[in-house]
């Protein structure tokens, strides 16, 4: 339970890819940054010389740690896809000082018990933080609503609520939710799916399902869906959050439900900023996904809202499975692709390597954004003195070829295998503690946090 | 070539091979021995995921006639959650012994997947998966095509095309992997295909491949005396359409696009280039008063008996191409 050295002075580091400075870390802050971390730093090596670890970071880039709003860690229920404790070390080296675990567990998060037990399986790993999402619907059956107020006052803290995987597709129900969550400071993550529309989809419809003789998930499955909701939300004045967005159509209709002041937020996974429903030609079930993969003209309408403000945030929709559930035929095949190793690379292969955004841009996507979205007090915090340590240190020259075989996650359903990818996560610092060093998992963080998360005030 | 996964990626070289050997095949089955011994000594599986006692026959006899083993392996209802997995039924196929692998799958893609795979080195013919592909029916569908457009002309079918042919694909395409097929197929020969259905049974983007598509049969089939196809192949109407959600009733369908009398009436009075009446195709089995009229079954102007006999020569042809050439890598 000892950590020897409970500091570390990280020399040269560029924060936000701007000029270099060297930050100290202790206490789970920063402590000090520039001329004052290296003056504090020397004054702790000297009261006590062995409690300060050095990190020469230069070439390196300090950002926030990546917060990810879509996370699938499968326990319990999964626990052959994955447990918390194996996703949370994917999350730790793959840059993430948070994750939100969906709901769509077995048994389903939708009660107080279920979301607790993640929670406390989260704290007990200590390789980031695992916060539970609660169900919207009883088993996500979209029937009727959850105990949403005693999962909001759980130990879990619960304040999103998602029956991800499955479409909260009624209407009034949908209205009702919207509604309720008001009442526990909480928000809608929606999974945009008209359910009748996309009986038995299997991917993107459109010129190569036709030829691949595979049932089509249309766009407008989707874009119905986020218009309806947008105007629900409008109507009831609540907050509604858009997972996975995938098609060009819905990053318009979002462009103008926050032109018209609508309360909403969209995500877009790292897979849909970079393949394409091309790939689906060989019928290899590593690339069949929910939403599926779409066109090239997608993606880039994609990238181009993610770039402009009217995608919010990056979330995973990390999704591991068991070999047997990707090796058989594509109509049989699970839907889903893990992300939380390669989400790095492939946002900075896709938005920063194209110079559609900068690396500021990129905090606010990762950290900034889904911050603030769940109202965290201590995630996608400036990198200033006195604020939580909950940073990464990436280097942005290296290159590497995603080998799912070295994951930390169990998942080994990566479509990216094989592919070179730009960037790497070298360090991970969860609340001041390095979880990941070298670009490899250290230790995990033992001395206890807050029972409960420091939230901000709403407005 | 290695395996026969679908037309699209057949070559024009390649699938004249087929037909010309199709023919040389189709000549062995009208002599009294019709047994070649090519095969002898090779197993060929057949291994259907779905019934098709017609396809599954057609394949038995054609591999017989070249002298190979034969095995029938059914393993109906096989996926994930419910019994073996394809990769573990492959793999023991691959023990028993077996050259090539013809399968029958409810799964789009699943013989692209076992040809890509390594689990298997078999040969894999692809005898009809999901909604995808159905190559060998295209092919006898072409073998019967060639004859009558080369009879038309006088010549022997053997080394010609389809090059102007007009060809009409009627019914449900978005559904059909013989239509897919014969799509890819038709096009790579040079024939001018023609797709006619109700706008819910084509697939979105179909604007975008190489044929004319038209919601009225009627108008398909042209009004002068110049006008109108080749050939017209008319697709079975599976039953579970016929339930409202893709077209009102079978008496609508019927009405708009079934070769009725009326129809077949028109097409008889109709000559090509070279005076040749129409030929009527259908890949079987027929709904007889659905998507094609009694009178216009019966017509002396469906090939589908021929197609059935065409069948075993372009099988022979496809196995004989695809095992003949290579040995089995025993190592
Ligand atoms: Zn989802």
């Amino acid at each position: 339970m000892t950590h020897t050295r409970t500091a570390t002075l990280v020399l040269g580091a560029r924060p936000y890819g701007e000029a270099p400075l060297d930050v100290l870390i202790t206490e789970g802050r920063i402590a000090a940054v520039g001329d004052a971390a290296r003056a504090q730093a020397e004054q702790l090596h000297a009261e006590q010389p062995e409690g300060l670890r050095t990190l020469e970071a230069e070439g390196l880039i300090m950002l926030p740690g990546m917060v990810d709003l879509h996370t699938h860690l499968r326990e319990p229920g999964r626990e052959d896809a994955e447990t918390v404790e194996t996703g949370s070390r994917a999350a730790a080296k793959g840059g993430f000082t948070a994750v939100h675990a969906m709901a769509n567990s077995s048994p389903v998060a939708d009660s107080a018990g279920v979301v607790e037990q993640v929670h406390r399986l989260g704290r007990a790993s200590g390789w980031t933080e695992v916060y539970p999402v609660g169900a919207v619907t009883v088993g996500l059956a979209g029937e009727r609503l959850a105990e949403l107020g005693a999962m909001a006052e759980s130990s879990a803290q619960v304040r999103m609520f998602s029956d991800d995987g499955m479409c909260v597709h009624n209407p009034v129900l949908m209205r009702r939710a919207l509604e309720y969550v008001k009442t526990v400071d909480g928000f809608i993550a929606q999974h945009a799916q008209e359910p009748m529309l996309t009986e038995g989809a299997q991917m993107n419809e459109g010129d190569v399902s036709a030829i691949l003789g595979l049932p089509g998930w249309p766009a407008v499955a989707e874009e119905s869906i986020i218009a309806r909701d947008v105007l629900l939300a409008q109507h009831v004045g609540s907050r509604l959050h858009i997972c996975h967005v995938s098609t060009a159509g819905s990053v318009e209709i979002i462009r103008w439900a926050k032109e018209r002041g609508i309360d909403v937020t969209a995500e877009v996974t790292p897979h849909h900023l970079l393949l394409t429903d091309e790939l689906v030609r060989g019928y290899d079930p590593v690339y069949k996904v929910n939403p599926p993969l779409r066109t090239s003209a997608d993606v880039e309408a994609l990238r181009a809202g993610l770039a402009d403000g009217t995608i919010d945030i990056i979330g995973t929709d990390h999704a591991p499975h068991p070999t047997q559930a990707k090796e058989c035929e594509w109509s049989a095949a699970a839907m889903g692709m893990t992300g939380l190793e390669t989400a790095l690379p492939v946002i900075i292969k896709t938005m920063i390597a194209t110079g559609l955004m900068d690396w500021r841009r990129f905090a606010e996507v990762t950290s900034i954004m889904p911050a603030r979205i769940y109202r965290h007090a201590h995630q996608g915090r400036p990198l200033e003195a006195g604020e939580p340590a909950n940073l990464i240190l990436i280097d942005p020259e290296s290159t590497q070829v995603v080998d799912p075989a070295g994951h930390a996650s169990k998942g080994r359903n990566s479509p990216f295998r094989g592919m070179e990818l730009p960037g790497s996560v070298r360090a991970t610092f969860l609340h001041g503690h390095p979880v990941v060093l070298d670009g490899e998992l250290n230790t995990p963080l033992t001395h206890p946090t807050p029972e409960t998360p420091a939230r901000e005030v709403s407005a | 070539m290695r395996h026969l996964l679908s037309t699209a990626d057949l070559s024009h070289t390649q699938a004249l091979s087929i037909l010309d050997t199709a023919e040389e095949m189709a000549a062995v089955s009208t002599r009294e021995v019709k047994k070649l011994p090519t095969l002898r000594g090779r197993t060929v599986v057949n291994l259907f995921f779905e019934d098709s006692t017609r396809t599954r026959i057609s394949f038995e006899a054609a591999a017989k006639r070249l002298s190979a083993d034969v095995m029938n392996f059914s393993a109906k209802g096989s996926s994930v959650s419910k019994g073996e997995s394809l990769k573990d039924t492959v793999q023991t196929l691959e023990a028993i012994g077996a050259d090539a692998i013809v399968m029958r799958h409810w799964a789009s893609g699943a013989a692209a997947q076992l040809a890509a795979s390594d689990w298997t080195d078999c040969a894999v013919i692809n005898a009809g998966d999901g909604t995808h592909e159905h190559p060998t029916q295209a092919l006898l569908d072409a073998l019967t095509l060639r004859r009558g457009w080369s009879a038309a002309q006088g010549q022997d079918p053997r080394g010609t095309d389809l090059t102007g042919m007009r060809v009409l694909i009627v019914g449900d395409i978005l559904h059909s992997r013989v239509a897919r097929s014969n799509i890819w197929l038709l096009r790579t020969l040079g024939a001018d295909v023609g797709l006619v259905a109700p706008a819910t049974l084509l697939p979105v983007g179909v604007e975008k491949w190489p044929v004319s598509v038209y919601y009225s049969l009627d108008e398909a089939l042209g009004s002068g005396p110049e006008a109108g196809p080749d050939a017209i192949m008319m697709l079975r109407v599976q039953a579970e359409r016929m339930g409202g959600a893709y077209f009102p009733t079978a008496a609508e369908y019927t009405r708009r696009w079934g070769l009725t009398d009326e129809r077949l009436a028109r097409l008889e009075a109709h000559r090509g280039a070279a005076g040749q009446t129409p030929m009527i195709l259908h890949p079987g089995p027929m709904n007889r008063g659905v998507e094609i009229s009694a009178a216009a079954a019966d017509s002396p102007m469906n090939q589908v008996l021929d197609q059935v006999s065409h069948g075993v020569s372009v099988r022979m042809a496809v196995l004989h191409l695809l095992l003949s050439s290579s040995e089995r890598n025993t190592a």
